[in-house]
């Protein structure tokens, strides 16, 4: 099948294209040099902005955790009911939604790429279960292994190269795209009620630091060559003060660190980026880490910024879960993952009045703007824990509009407002950058070749969205920016029209990436069979019964890497 | 006035959120016949089900509907009214005034499950039983009855009044199970007899039971005895009651008021006062 998208106004920031009027043309799923013009459909897209199709870096979709969540909030589903149509199958729920609408409303506003980044190993299976039921999207998923047993054993023996084995065998056995450390040795503590303070805190019967298994893994995630730098979620999240414990997360994998490549990305730092003794005197410390990014290249980060509405949080940090669940008085889960992990669930709401909602929602965007390179901070919300995702159209406008940000400023908590620095930022992003921090920037963090740009060889995943960049005055027209980004004009997907005017087409199906890690051969039989070996002892299930097999993945797509041990 | 009568036997769910003194008022006669509900899986006209006529009362203040027969199959009636007057002669279906805001709905017949669920002001007055979650939330979340008044002159169901926050729940005759659970505030009373777990999850509030109940939970403690125990601005029972606080596993103060007389079997907590 034959495309070409013509006259379209194209923001393409890996190849530097920067709202050049040019066609684009499309065929079997790739972006190619020129198509027949008879042969081929033709999409008008005069007068519109023309993007690679989106990229979440960090988006709970799937999982034991997700599917916990959707249990325990029947009250998020009654209110936001898609029933079906003739093309589109039926869901529920506004901050957990059902794996279809997951799929239909990403490519509503154009996105076609979502991690899933925290998939405890055990609940592998569960995972890509429900990663393959949803549409329309390539979704993939990170394995949770900060905290495994085996992870925190060989680091304490300084063995990386056998833990490098160990974690290459659990990424292609749990079928996982990236390293994920979530409160590295936290997890492993709160199995005893406890957690860790510092990264210098050791973890309880390992004695491993935290600082030695984020460098650990920073080791192996360079031995194995993996497309994406080791993904982390801080030491305690979502305490006063924290901003110093990211400073020094950041810090301590500097000199490892190759030119090219980011040696780490912090998620969500809207979460760590706190300044104060306690809730009360809670301030932004946005600045402090805005200053370190612009002068390091080794750390890239996402923003996780906060949505005012009702929401659901779910992380693997137990600890934290706790913390919030006795702040709010809510429903909670707690779960403890075997040898791997541990989990919690607790329903939040974010209102404005509050101040310390409204200090985190500031935060968020304080990250964003003052830190100078659109390459090294992302958009996300972390859905849900932050705001859903479908609340990116807004959150774009507060990126693009100062104008906007002070319609909402005028409704938060005063107290917050005085706090904030955001009044004294002026930078509004333009389309170019938001391509950025949309989409290039995280197809190029995540280490995916094809995606997140339009040059020759591309996969053909597309967002055209309604906006006249001639005529478009951002700071100001932010409701029509917004309305755009909600409903795109068209989204591609894998050379398909999939969505029209924010109607869904077609209910087909996006593939599962993941990273097969290929070791030596005889390091490979040797791991395999230790691994055998150990089953019985370390978990509750059967070695036989713990990889995902292919037919898990309803279309898989590898990605092959080579190891060097 | 609007008169309602079912034209026949409803043999499944209807969906009958427009019957709401809000939804009718300003609207023709043939307007209102043209309101859409759902019957199971069909979208019909409201005057495919219902006879519907308006008698004009000279002397009426408030906008009311009147509802003649068994209309137990149909649902929501009175969905989030915030005015007028709703009287049906009859029994009714599940979700009666959920979430409504003011206004009155009084019932001469039985009721079914979630009565009032989540309602925000106004009265509900039943004239018969009413079945379980009374004044109830959704499930899932945590805010029941934040205003208003529910008066039952017959039985209620199983968790009556479950997380209360404001408001007044009287129920003149016996309660089911877990009355009260997990009241975060405002008062139930309930003047016959409880089944157990009453109170239970307690946070504040007050629960009076003027009639016996088994056992009360481990996890309140008692305060005193009261001479009488008044219940709004009309109406205390002056009898001498058990007074419990809890639930102390929630770290609840609320108050939990027990008959003396219908329970002696309770005498021997007197030993700890």
């Amino acid at each position: 099948m034959e495309l070409l998208i013509k006259n379209g106004y194209v923001f393409d920031p890996l190849n530097g294209i920067n709202g050049e009027k040019m066609d684009i043309a499309i065929k079997d799923g790739k972006i190619v040099e020129n198509v027949n013009e008879s042969h081929a459909k033709i999409i008008d897209a005069s007068g519109m902005t023309v993007m690679p199709g989106g990229v979440d870096i960090h988006s709970h979709i799937a999982g034991g955790k997700v599917n916990a969540g959707r249990l325990l909030r029947p009250e998020d589903h009654f209110k936001d009911v898609e029933p079906k149509t003739q093309i589109t199958r039926s869901g529920v729920g506004y901050s957990i939604p059902s794996t279809f609408t997951t799929g239909y409303r990403y490519a509503r506003m154009g996105w076609t790429t979502v991690m899933d980044p925290a998939m405890p190993p055990l609940e592998a299976k569960h995972t890509h279960e429900e990663l393959s039921d949803i549409p329309l999207i390539d979704k993939a998923s990170y394995p949770l292994l900060g905290d495994w047993w085996f992870v925190l054993e060989y680091l304490r023996d300084g063995n990386i190269e056998e833990c490098a084995r160990h974690v290459a065998w659990m990424i292609k056995t749990t079928k996982g795209y990236a390293i994920k450390l979530v409160n590295p040795g936290g997890l492993e503590a709160w199995g005893f009620g406890r957690n860790v303070k510092s990264i210098d805190d050791p973890v309880p019967n390992f004695g491993v630091t935290p600082r030695e298994i984020m460098r650990g893994l920073c080791k192996v995630n360079k031995l194995l060559h993996l497309p994406h730098p080791i993904h982390v979620h801080t030491n305690n999240l979502g305490v006063p003060g924290n901003y110093q414990t990211t400073l020094d997360t950041m810090e301590c994998v500097k000199d490892l660190a190759e030119e090219d490549k980011p040696a780490m990305h912090i998620t969500h730092v809207q979460f760590c980026a706190f300044k104060g003794e306690d809730w009360r005197s809670l301030q932004s410390g946005a600045e402090d880490i805005a200053k370190y990014i612009n002068v390091h290249n080794h750390i890239t980060i996402d923003m996780g910024q906060v949505v005012f509405t009702d929401t659901t949080t779910m992380t693997a940090d137990g600890p934290f879960q706790f913390t919030l669940f006795m702040l709010s008085g809510n429903k909670w889960v707690n779960h403890d993952v075997e040898t791997e992990t541990s989990s919690g669930i607790v329903p939040f709401h974010y209102r404005p009045k509050n101040t310390v909602h409204a200090t985190q929602w500031s935060i968020g965007l304080e990250l964003a703007l003052l830190i100078k390179d659109p390459w090294k901070v992302m958009m996300t919300t972390d859905h849900p824990n932050a705001g859903p995702f479908i609340a990116y159209p807004q959150i774009i406008t507060w990126l693009m509009s100062r104008k906007a940000r002070e319609l909402t400023m005028k409704k938060i908590s005063p107290k917050a407002r005085s706090r904030s620095l955001l009044p004294s930022i002026d930078r509004e992003l333009s389309l170019y950058e938001i391509a950025i921090v949309t989409r290039a920037a995280q197809a190029k963090v995540l280490g995916l070749k094809d995606k997140g740009h339009l040059g020759v060889g591309a996969d053909a995943d597309i967002a055209i969205y309604n906006l006249n960049p001639e005529t478009l005055n951002p700071s100001r027209d932010y409701a029509s920016i917004q309305k755009a980004f909600q409903r795109a004009a068209y989204t591609i997907k894998s050379g398909e029209l999939v969505v029209k005017d924010g109607e869904v087409l077609t209910h087909k199906y996006g593939s599962t990436l993941w990273v097969n890690v290929e070791l030596c051969e005889p390091c490979e039989i040797e791991v395999d069979k230790d691994m055998q070996r150990r089953f019985k002892e370390y978990w509750t299930v059967e070695y036989e019964n713990y990889p995902v097999t292919d037919h898990y993945l309803r279309a898989s797509h590898p990605i092959t890497v080579k190891a060097d041990v | 006035m609007i008169r309602i009568c079912p034209l026949r036997e409803f043999k499944v769910p209807v969906f009958a959120e427009c019957i709401s003194p809000d939804v009718f008022q300003g609207k023709s006669l043939k307007e209102i016949m043209q309101l859409e509900v759902w019957e199971g899986n069909t979208k019909r006209p409201l005057g495919e089900l219902f006879k519907i006529e308006e008698s004009a009362e000279a002397s009426e203040e408030k906008f009311t509907i009147l509802i003649e027969g068994d209309v137990s199959r149909v649902k929501m009636i009175g969905k989030g009214m915030s005015d007028g007057e709703i009287i049906i002669k009859g029994n009714v279906g599940m979700h009666l005034g959920e979430e409504m805001k003011g206004g009155k709905i009084t019932v001469y017949g039985n009721v079914d499950r979630w009565a009032g669920s989540m309602m925000k002001g106004g009265t509900i007055m039943i004239h018969g039983n009413v079945g379980d979650f009374l004044g109830a939330p959704y499930r899932g979340q945590g805010r029941g009855i934040t205003g208003g008044t529910i008066i039952v002159h017959g039985d209620a169901g199983r968790e009556a009044g479950a997380y209360m926050h404001k408001g007044l729940i009287k129920i003149y005759g016996n309660a089911d199970q877990f009355v009260g659970y997990s009241m975060h505030g405002g008062t139930i009373y309930v003047q016959k007899n409880c089944r157990e777990n009453a109170a239970a999850c307690m946070i504040d509030g007050t629960l009076i039971i003027g009639g016996n109940i088994e056992s009360i939970l481990p996890s309140f403690t008692i305060e005193g005895v009261k001479k009488k125990v008044k219940i709004d601005e009309n109406e205390v029972v002056a009898a001498p009651f058990y007074l419990f606080l809890g639930d102390l596993a929630e770290n609840g103060k609320g108050k939990l008021y027990v008959s003396k007389e219908s329970n002696p079997q309770l005498k021997y907590y007197e030993k700890f006062l």
